[in-house]
């Protein structure tokens, strides 16, 4: 999936969202989807008569309401405008819609659009949480942050019947490119992002390699079921010092799950970068953000042992 | 005022007669060691779902679609609910309605539109509600009166009839949550928070003629919460007797009926379980 989409990723999903409701009979339920903004211009200006849902704020039994829907076969896009919400949103769908099909045969397909942004914004609204969800069967994880990506997740969900917990964030949004990976037989390490980490992931192996340091670039956008490219594997297993999962959630889930995966493939050296283990403030210097060019560059020099 | 006919007041004895039969077998069988699963028995509760069965067949209601809680034998039975493929479910045989993985607590029946429980206490009240909305059918939403304290229950009541919705919650208020009483939880009753939300409430006992005396002639696009008063006869869970001073609602109705229709009534059952229960032993051997 290479080159740039005439339009951007928030228009691809407000086209997609469209299609959906409007061509194939499903629905979208979230809280304040027709309020000013529209989901981050993420959504078509469509009302409850198109399928378009305005929920009330009962966080948990909205999660209930999308079960609900996906039984009676609407395939739902359940929108969740902050991923911290899910604290509250995940429970039903987790332990119902999740395993509905292993233990009654009846599938419950929910298209999960959980929305990441962090910078300000305080203690649990920030960042990803995609780990809530890892954790458990029946679901599948896509964290597309390109045009084609969030095409391929779609077109998945829509021949599939399992739940998809499509972990975005609104700082690709504007993006227009794809993220191809940046492959190397016999690196010095690589790396292996997750959502937004995937830009500054990129951003550093470019300064990197300029440098003469051999750094690969792994783009990790289906997170769960995770079946690393042969490609990745070799190139982990040749590389000096291994490699790091970085992620826009806590170290402590999906990255050192990731992270556990290849070590038992490669027997490589593995680190992780992500959230720190602090809750996050809202002012500046008590945020909480997930690790930018710097630091990732910092973090292989410090583990190539260079000054 | 509606008034059970004589016919439709045998067919609600029949349907009880029948889940009494089984939930006493069901208790006969963990005792013996052939179910080695929780099982959660709803032997005392069954006139609220056999009543609700008979007056929404005659409603014209066909195959609603119905959402059970944990305790869910009589629901699951009265609804039309296979026997058997309950009794393997219960032996956790693959056969089962649930796979053999639902167990006594999260049974169902395609057949019958019968969803499953997952387990969590509640989560019924917004699943049916958002299915109701999604197809505009009429659902019923079985709870019990502790899952009905659950936040998301109360705010599902609450969105059901800001969109009008053709669902009713029944809630089968045996007092208890596992031993605890209801005056211990909480000082409000559903029907008035109901009330309070815009829906039609009541608040009843179990009696067929008290249920029948209250419910719309149409299954309509309005909301209604039925809370009946019921007790359980059995431990919550597994096969026992918390104590024999409960009043029993199967020995009352069957006094207003002829002697030998319940006697025969009773003895039918007993042996229609009896005989599934072996054929359901016999397949489970080979």
């Amino acid at each position: 999936m290479l080159g740039s989409s005439s339009k951007e990723l928030r228009e691809v999903i407000k086209d997609i969202t469209s299609q959906h409701l409007t061509v194939n009979g499903g629905i979208a339920l979230g809280q304040c989807l027709t309020a000013v903004g529209w989901v981050g211009g993420t959504l078509p200006e469509l009302y409850e008569s198109d399928g378009m849902i305005e929920l009330s704020m009962a966080d948990v039994a909205g999660g209930g309401f999308a079960v609900g829907a996906a039984l009676a076969g609407k395939r739902p896009m359940y929108v969740i405008r902050y991923q911290g919400f899910n604290w509250f949103n995940a429970p039903i769908i987790i332990n119902y819609a999740c395993k509905s099909k292993e233990i009654w045969k009846r599938p419950c397909p929910i298209f999960v659009r959980s929305i990441a942004m962090e910078g300000g914004i305080g203690p649990v609204a920030g960042s990803s949480h995609h780990s809530l969800y890892y954790r458990m069967p029946g679901i599948k994880i896509y964290s597309p942050m390109t045009p084609n990506e969030y095409r391929t997740t779609y077109s998945e969900f829509m021949a599939d019947d399992d739940v998809y917990y499509v972990s975005e964030h609104r700082g690709a949004f504007p993006n227009r490119d794809e993220l191809p990976d940046i492959g190397h037989e016999s690196p010095d390490i690589v790396l292996f992002p997750i959502s937004i980490t995937r830009f500054a992931a990129q951003a550093a192996a470019l300064e990197l390699i300029e440098e003469g340091i051999k750094v690969a670039v792994y783009h990790v956008f289906r997170i769960k079921p995770f079946k690393p490219s042969s490609a990745s594997l070799r190139a982990l297993a040749n590389a000096k010092i291994g490699g790091c999962v970085l992620d826009d959630d806590y170290v402590d889930g999906i990255a050192k799950s990731l992270a556990f995966d290849l070590i038992a493939d490669t027997q490589a050296k593995m680190s992780v970068l992500g959230l720190a283990d602090k809750s996050a403030g809202f002012a500046q210097k008590v945020d909480n953000l997930p690790p930018q060019k710097k630091q990732i560059i910092d973090h292989i020099k410090k583990c190539l042992d260079i000054a | 005022m509606n008034i059970l006919d004589q016919f439709a007041k045998e067919k609600i004895y029949s349907l009880a007669a029948f889940s009494r039969a089984f939930e006493e077998e069901v208790f006969n069988q963990v005792k013996i060691g052939n179910i080695k699963i929780p099982v959660y028995l709803s032997a005392g509760q069954e006139y609220i779902a056999a009543t609700l069965s008979v007056i929404l067949e005659q409603m014209g209601v066909i195959k609603p679609q119905v959402f059970v809680q944990h305790r869910g034998h009589s629901t699951y039975l009265s609804f039309g609910g296979d026997m058997y493929q309950l009794i393997l479910e219960l032996l956790g045989d693959p056969a089962g309605c649930s796979n053999g993985m639902g167990g006594s607590a999260s049974i169902q029946s395609k057949e019958a539109n019968i969803y499953g429980h997952d387990g969590l206490m509640g989560t019924q009240g917004p699943i049916a509600t958002g299915m109701c909305f999604a197809n505009q059918r009429p659902t019923i939403c079985f709870a019990g009166d502790a899952a009905a304290e659950e936040d998301y229950f109360l705010t599902s009541m609450g969105w059901a009839v800001t969109k009008k919705l053709p669902i009713w919650f029944v809630i089968e208020d045996n007092n208890l949550s596992i031993l605890t009483e209801k005056k211990v939880r909480r000082s409000w009753e559903i029907n008035k928070v109901a009330e309070g939300m815009g829906l039609s409430a009541y608040s009843i006992s179990d009696d067929p003629n008290e249920i029948y005396s209250i419910v719309p002639e149409k299954f309509e696009c309005v909301p209604h919460v039925l809370n009946i008063h019921t007790n359980r006869l059995f431990w919550h869970a597994g096969a026992g007797i918390d104590t024999s001073e409960i009043f029993d609602r199967h020995l009352e109705f069957g006094k207003t009926l002829n002697a030998d229709f319940v006697n025969k009534t009773n003895s039918a059952a007993r042996e229609r379980v009896k005989l599934c229960w072996d054929q359901a032993l016999k397949s489970c051997e080979k």
